[in-house]
């Protein structure tokens, strides 16, 4: 198959899980396991990768920083714009993509090799709007959350780091983190955080709603799925920047 | 009753499905056998509209399947039950939120007439004490249970099964056919069958439709089946020596003649 052929099912998919519910109490049911799925399922890895890479920003940022006409406290400044702006939204969903998207992939790819999707096809419930759907709205609110939890963890663990390797006083760094302080940014992250959370739910759906064949297909479904959201996200992060920035 | 009529599937260039035409009538077990690749995991799709028929068409009670819109079919397909070849059991529900799964679906019951419903089929299949059980802790002839209770807890008018024996033992597959047949007369379903197991089209086959190579080669009953002069069926259905012996002897009863001395050649 060709990138196109790919794209247009793919639209077609997206379309196909736009009709009305055959019972909103199920859906919900299902929204909110995917919610717990999710949101609560990744929030672990989460925590630790924003901690250590607000960590290390601030270490390399004060390595490059060598110039004593700077103050110290300019790289608390610049941690948190590149947090805010590019490794809260941008790492995070690349992890989110590995963890979520290897995830719904295998989750779908499982029930389409076991007939279970045909299971519920004969029953006369659109799967994709059933099995699909869910998946993407809770993307929608549980990514940007867990983006705007990367921010807070990703400064604070720079803020700890700095302090620890007594690269800067608690003082500075609060100083740096409240001047020059732009709320354009935290929106930008979140135009980003809503972008990737499509793709990562989306992507990996597709290729896991039209896996054929057996176990090894749905492996196969999967490492796409994440190659391809990864690569996506930053072709948006890219395209965003350059539109918005 | 379903009716179908001329129809064809093609995948690629390749005919899986030739110009079949049958008619499944209420209250009977019709059977589809044929070898393993002669198209009836695709013949039993196209009917439910798995798949797509290249040509012909499908009619429920007279109603025309092949040409419905999505809304009409999914009505359709709240009377349609089908037991899948691995049973297609959720695996992270138990066996009781599987049966109930149709239930909370399209039904407005409480949660105690649910549960009443579903222990009802689950008692129906013989099926006790593992309610609280999941697909991967029960056995296969559990699971086509699960899967038969889950497939009629809605009463529908229509049953289709791609081989509910497989991988059973020949005690287990007795059960299941049994079961299949009694509920198929109790409810007056129409049951739709698909069967590579000798021991079900001598059981069960109300009606047989032979199929090779994606086309009908043979139709009747298991009484006739016996008599057939296709020589591909002949081949498929007594493959073995010991069956052939059997076939001779039936036939030979069959012309009045003595079967004393007769029997062993
Ligand atoms: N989705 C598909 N795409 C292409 N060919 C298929 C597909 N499904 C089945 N076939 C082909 O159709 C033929 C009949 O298969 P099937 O109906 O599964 O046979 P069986 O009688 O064993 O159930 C086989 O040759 C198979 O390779
Ligand atoms: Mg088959």
């Amino acid at each position: 198959m060709t990138f196109f052929d790919h794209f247009g099912r793919y639209l077609l998919m997206i379309k196909g899980m736009l009709t009305k519910p055959e019972n909103w109490r199920m859906y919900w049911k299902e929204l909110m396991k995917q919610c717990q799925d999710i949101g609560i399922g990744s929030l672990g890895i989460v925590v630790v990768v924003a901690l250590f890479i607000g960590a290390v920003s601030t270490l390399q940022t004060a390595y490059q920083l060598v110039s004593n006409l700077i103050p110290k406290s300019t790289i608390a400044q610049i941690v948190r714009d590149t947090v805010i702006l590019e490794f809260a939204p941008t790492i995070t969903c690349i992890v989110l993509a590995g963890v979520v998207g290897s995830k719904i992939a295998s989750e779908l790819g499982n029930m389409r090799v076991s007939e279970q999707i045909d299971a519920l096809e004969i029953m006369g419930i659109n799967t994709k709007a059933y099995l699909i759907m869910p998946k993407i709205l809770a993307s929608f609110l549980m990514i940007p959350v867990l983006v705007i939890i990367a921010g807070v963890l990703g400064i604070w663990g720079g803020r700890l780091a700095g302090i620890l390797s007594g690269i800067l006083s608690p003082e500075q760094f609060d100083e740096g983190l409240l001047s020059g302080f732009l709320p354009f940014n935290v929106s930008f992250a979140l135009y980003k955080a809503y972008t990737f959370a499509f793709i990562i739910s989306s992507i990996p759906a597709y290729f896991g709603y039209f896996v054929k064949g057996g176990a090894l297909e749905i492996g196969k479904a999967s490492t796409t799925a994440v190659v391809t959201s990864c690569i996506m996200i930053l072709f948006a992060d890219y395209i965003l920047a350059a539109l918005l920035l | 009753m379903i009716e179908i009529k001329n129809l064809r599937k093609v995948f690629g260039d390749k005919v899986v499905i030739n110009d079949v035409s049958a008619v499944m009538e209420a209250g009977k077990t019709n059977l589809i056998i044929g070898a393993s690749g002669s198209g009836k995991t695709v013949f039993m799709k196209c009917l439910v509209g798995l798949f797509e028929p290249d040509r012909g068409n499908i009619l429920y009670n007279g109603l025309d399947f092949t040409g419905m819109e999505d809304e009409q079919r999914k009505e359709l397909r709240q009377q349609i039950g089908m037991l899948f070849q691995g049973s297609a059991l959720f695996d992270s529900q138990t066996v009781e939120q599987n049966v109930m799964f149709p239930l909370d679906m399209f039904t407005r019951l409480n949660h105690h007439e649910k549960l009443k419903k579903v222990n009802e089929v689950l008692d129906r299949v013989n099926l006790k004490d593992a309610n609280k059980k999941f697909p991967a802790e029960i056995s296969g002839g559990m699971k086509k249970r699960v899967g038969i209770a889950r497939a009629i807890v809605l009463n529908p008018r229509y049953l289709f099964c791609d081989e509910p024996n497989s991988g059973l033992d020949p005690q287990t597959s007795l059960v299941i056919d049994k079961l299949i047949h009694e509920v198929t007369k109790e409810f007056n379903m129409t049951t739709v069958i698909n069967t590579h197991d000798m021991n079900s089209v001598m059981e069960i086959g109300d009606h047989i439709i032979y199929m090779y190579q994606g086309e009908k080669e043979w139709e009747g009953s298991n009484k006739e089946i016996i008599y057939s002069k296709s020589k591909k069926l002949n081949d498929f259905i007594f493959a073995s020596e010991f069956l052939q012996d059997v076939k001779e002897m039936r036939m030979l009863e069959a012309e009045g003649k003595a079967v004393n001395g007769k029997n062993g050649k």
